[in-house]
Order: C-alpha cells, then sequence, then structure tokens
C-alpha cells in the first residue's frame, strides 16, 4: 500500500478509502477533519493542489480537492460533504494561497461558504452585471432545467 | 526623497493585457517606479465549459473543450478523453498513444516558440520575434500534413486519435523536425549568449522555489523555480514512458531561467517526436467504447504551460454529469502576486508575460487615469524598450564608443 496513504489512514482512522486504480484514491473524511487532512497532505507529505472541484448532488454539496503527490504520480482526491442546508466548510486559503481563487470561484458558482476566507469575492463575475445569488452550478438552477426540457 | 515620491499610485494593465491580447484585468499598485502589490481580476473571457459540457454527449465533449485555448488546442481534449477512459477504465492501443504522443509535443514546439518570440517582441528585440514565428510555421504546415488543420486538430476522440499518420508523412515530419532543430539552435545560443538580455531578464521577476510550492503554479512556471514537476514522467500517459527524454529544471526563478526552459524544452519535444516515429507500432488507432459506467475519472497532460486536469463524472447516461476543467493558468497568473511585487514598472509587462498566460482575441487597452500617471500598452511597451537600450548602451564594448584615434 502507498506509504502516504498508509500514514493518513493511522492518523485519521475515520477516513474512508476508494481505490480506483493505483494512481487515482478517492477518501472520504468527516468535515471537521479538512484542515488537518489537507495541512497533513501539503505540509508533511509535500503534495501539490492541483484544483478542487465543487458538486451538488442527492445527498448535499461535494467538495473534492484533488491533492497531487508529483513523486509517485498518485492523485488522492479527498471528499466532504457540506449539507444543502449549511453549505460551509473551513477555508484553505488562510494558510495555502493555491486554494484562494478555487474558493471564490466555487462560492460564486455553487454559493458554498468557505469559513475564514480572506476575500471571498467573485472571481470570474466581479465586473459583470450577474446577480450575486444565482448559483450556474446548482442542480435547481432554472436555465439548467430549462435545457433540459427541451 | 520627498513624500510626493511615497504616494501609491495604480497602474492599470487590461481588461486587455498589453501584449497577450488576453482579456485580464492587473491592478499595478506603485510607488514611483516600483511595483508594490498586484491585483488580479479575471472573468472577461469566462465561457461557462463546465456548464455547458454537462449538456453533451461523451463524443461532443472533446471538440468542445478543444475551443477553450487555440494555442494549446490539443492539452484540453487530451486530458479529457483520458479522464473519460480513466471512468470508463478502457486503454486506448499502442498507436494512438504514440500518435497522441507526437502531436502533443509538435504542439508544445509551435506554443514554445510563440512565447520566445513574443517575449523577444516585449524587451525591443524583434528579429527574435520574427525568427521564432517564422520557424514556427514549419509546424504548422506538419500539423495541416496530418489532421487538415494548423489548429483545432480534433486529434482525440475517447478510445483513440482520430488521425492516423501515413508511412509517407513520416520523412516529411523528420523533415521539418532537422530544420526546426538546427534554426531552434541558433535561435538559442543567440538568445542565451545575447549579453543584453541576460542582462534584461536576469533576476527579473523571481518566483522563488517556496512561492512555487505554495502557489502550486505548474509547468515551465514551476520547473524553472527548481521544483521538479512534469505529468508527463510523473503520471505516465501516452507514449512518455516508453521514449527516452529528459526534464528541463533550473533553480533560479527568473525570467531568464523560464526562457531558458522553454528553448530546451523544444528540443526534449523534437527527441520524444523523434523515437515515437521511429517506433510507431502498426495496428488499430481506436477502440470502441460501449458505455461510461457510473463513477468517476481524472486526466491530466502536460501542456506547454504547465499541467491541464480534467475530471469527470458520469451517472452512466452518455453525458457527464459534472465535468470540472483546470487550465495551468489558473494556478500560474494567480502567483503573479507575488513575482511582480518589488520589480520596476518597466518589467511588470515581461513578468506578468513569463508565465506565459494563454492568448485569445485582439488587442486592446484601455488606460484609466489615477494620480497623474497614465500607461498605455504601448507607453510600457515604450518604457520595455528604453530599459532595454539602456543596458545595450552600457554593455556595448568600450572600442566601440571611445575617441576615434584618427
Amino acid at each position: 500500500m502507498n506509504v502516504s496513504l498508509k500514514l493518513l489512514l493511522e492518523r485519521f482512522p475515520q477516513s474512508e478509502v476508494f481505490e480506483k486504480n493505483p494512481r487515482r484514491l478517492y477518501i472520504k473524511i468527516p468535515r471537521a477533519d479538512l484542515t488537518a487532512v489537507a495541512k497533513f497532505l501539503h505540509i508533511e507529505q509535500g503534495m501539490r493542489l492541483s484544483i478542487c472541484t465543487g458538486i451538488d448532488t442527492r445527498e448535499g454539496f461535494e467538495i473534492l480537492y484533488h491533492f497531487s503527490e508529483d513523486k509517485s504520480g498518485v492523485i488522492y482526491t479527498i471528499k466532504v460533504l457540506a449539507p444543502k442546508d449549511e453549505p460551509k466548510v473551513e477555508s484553505l486559503g488562510t494558510w495555502f494561497p493555491a486554494a484562494l481563487w478555487i474558493e471564490r470561484e466555487m462560492h460564486e458558482l455553487l454559493g458554498i461558504d468557505f469559513i475564514g476566507h480572506p476575500n471571498l469575492i467573485p472571481l470570474l463575475t466581479s465586473d459583470t452585471d450577474w446577480e450575486p445569488d444565482r448559483y450556474p452550478l446548482r442542480r435547481d438552477y432554472e436555465q439548467r432545467n430549462e435545457a433540459h426540457e427541451r | 526623497m520627498s513624500d510626493e515620491h511615497k504616494i501609491r499610485r495604480i497602474v492599470p494593465i487590461g481588461p486587455y493585457h498589453p501584449l497577450q491580447e488576453e482579456p485580464e484585468f492587473f491592478k499595478l499598485i506603485v510607488e514611483g517606479e516600483k511595483v508594490v502589490d498586484l491585483e488580479i481580476h479575471i472573468g472577461y473571457n469566462h465561457r461557462g465549459h463546465e456548464f455547458i459540457s454537462p449538456e453533451l454527449t461523451y463524443e461532443q465533449v472533446p471538440f468542445l473543450v478543444e475551443r477553450i485555448c487555440g494555442i494549446c488546442s490539443n492539452s484540453h481534449p487530451l486530458a479529457c478523453v483520458l479522464a473519460i477512459e480513466d471512468c470508463a477504465g478502457i486503454k486506448p492501443p499502442p498507436r494512438a498513444n504514440y500518435i497522441r504522443s507526437i502531436i502533443h509535443e509538435l504542439e508544445r514546439i509551435h506554443s514554445h516558440l510563440l512565447w520566445v518570440g513574443l517575449a523577444g517582441h516585449f524587451i525591443g528585440y524583434n528579429t527574435v520575434w520574427m525568427w521564432a514565428w517564422r520557424y514556427r510555421e514549419h509546424i504548422l504546415q506538419v500539423f495541416e500534413m496530418i489532421t487538415g488543420n494548423r489548429n483545432h486538430y480534433a486529434a482525440n476522440k475517447p478510445g483513440g486519435v482520430r488521425w492516423d499518420i501515413k508511412p509517407e508523412q513520416i520523412p516529411e515530419i523528420e523533415a521539418a523536425l532537422d530544420l526546426v532543430e538546427k534554426k531552434t539552435m541558433m535561435l538559442t545560443k543567440a538568445v542565451l549568449d545575447d549579453p543584453v538580455i541576460r542582462a534584461r531578464l536576469e533576476g527579473v521577476g523571481i518566483l522563488t522555489k517556496e512561492q512555487a510550492i505554495a502557489w502550486s503554479v505548474v509547468g515551465p512556471t514551476a520547473r524553472a523555480s527548481g521544483v521538479d514537476i512534469d505529468v508527463r514522467r510523473d503520471d505516465p500517459h501516452a507514449a512518455y514512458d516508453l521514449v527516452p527524454w529528459n526534464v528541463i529544471v533550473l533553480p533560479e526563478g527568473d525570467v531568464f531561467a523560464k526562457a531558458k526552459v522553454r528553448l530546451l524544452e523544444i528540443f526534449e519535444s523534437i527527441k520524444i517526436i523523434r523515437g515515437c516515429l521511429n517506433n510507431l507500432p502498426d495496428g488499430p488507432i481506436d477502440t470502441r467504447i460501449d458505455e461510461v459506467p457510473p463513477g468517476e475519472g481524472i486526466g491530466r497532460t502536460e501542456a506547454p504551460r504547465g499541467e491541464v486536469f480534467h475530471y469527470i463524472r458520469s451517472d452512466g447516461s452518455n453525458r457527464p454529469l459534472r465535468h470540472k476543467i483546470r487550465a495551468p493558468s489558473y494556478m500560474n497568473i494567480a502567483s503573479n502576486v507575488v513575482a511582480v511585487k518589488g520589480g520596476s514598472i518597466a518589467d511588470a509587462a515581461l513578468t506578468l508575460a513569463a508565465v506565459d498566460p494563454c492568448y485569445c482575441c485582439t488587442e486592446r487597452m484601455a488606460a484609466f487615469e489615477d494620480g497623474r500617471m497614465k500607461y498605455s500598452s504601448k507607453e510600457l511597451l515604450r518604457l520595455s524598450w528604453e530599459k532595454t537600450e539602456k543596458l545595450r548602451e552600457r554593455l556595448r564594448p568600450k572600442h566601440q564608443t571611445g575617441q576615434s584615434y584618427r
């Protein structure tokens, strides 16, 4: 088994690992562990944050943090679930500048709040007349439903 | 120094980048000539690809993502089909893998030559610009021969490639490579040995290794700062693990190192293409994908500017449920905040361009006035050229400027 994964499971026993293939690992963690796990992966294991993905699912907002371990070529995808009635997670941008832009983008397109983010203003629509509380990547966004009915 | 000189002024660059023709807005905050802070506004070119992609089928999605960028128009479809193949758990046939590598490396050569030409133009070396773009033309002609297009090659499809390389095309590709290698060698020597270019680029816009890691930058921007990463080697795909080549890493982190990394990478790309052409296996160029099962897949590849990352989630239908796209400039442009600080305005345009943000649209720049300073794109170019001219004067050998003995 991968060394970093073994250390991760020892430190955070609540993590559920799904191995899609040896170079693509998906790890579901409780929302409260996010900062500790991200610090473990970036600071202790030297991984790079490739990007984050936010997905609107039936269970809530899934936030995926894709960490890349460049010495082995493995992508560790950390999955956190934020419930629909309380879409909030801790911000990584406070200590990790690579996460600043993508957290702004997820806040803008999905309406997820990142607690402690220093500057949570829209990234892509800041100079337009886009209304702030319309979230196009949510499943209940009206134009998406129109497109499916066509 | 009087208090007047310490007043902070804002120099806006954009929303159209002065030289790269890309709509972005950089707000430089300056004290006199020195840049003390930078604010970046993006989104002027936001076209909602992540929103459109779930409306299209897996066969159509590569055509959509191909149109994200005109310069690296092979990187996004390649990363996208790798993500679809990762999700479906299929492997393309060997010949398709080799053709993918050949097209991807040809694209890297033309993209790097384009950047070298533009960098030459910024510092007032228009000869470098003309040379680099002239030799780039041979690569574009190879593209036209293989795929029928100089850009937007439509080469990748889920399960393989669309265009085969015919045996009679191989000598023509090799002839073009020989020519480009010879001319790039000349260009590289001319650029790297020129004392004025060295004086102009060395120590400008430094991004340290620690900053590069903290901002998670990718590609030549990271490799010029001593971060040894390259997705082609670290996460092998296509035929990159089957042919010999090297990753170019330099520790300096300045604009000169970034130029050097790109120039030297052209030779590695030529090496990869030659290796692929020599070992090109026979067989089919694509496999059939019957269905993409529910699940998720990640595809990534090394574009000329760094790692392109695509994530696809499938619900078992013929369309993706979610498609996340991350281009390398997303990480690299953000790091300008630290690279540009402490430099002078004459260096700012060059430093901002050194990460090679990808460009589109026509050149245009809005110049606003704040305080008494006002710069247009021409002004910034003029400042940059003047600095080069001063250096040239200072570095000119004494016997040329000295008194005549006649």
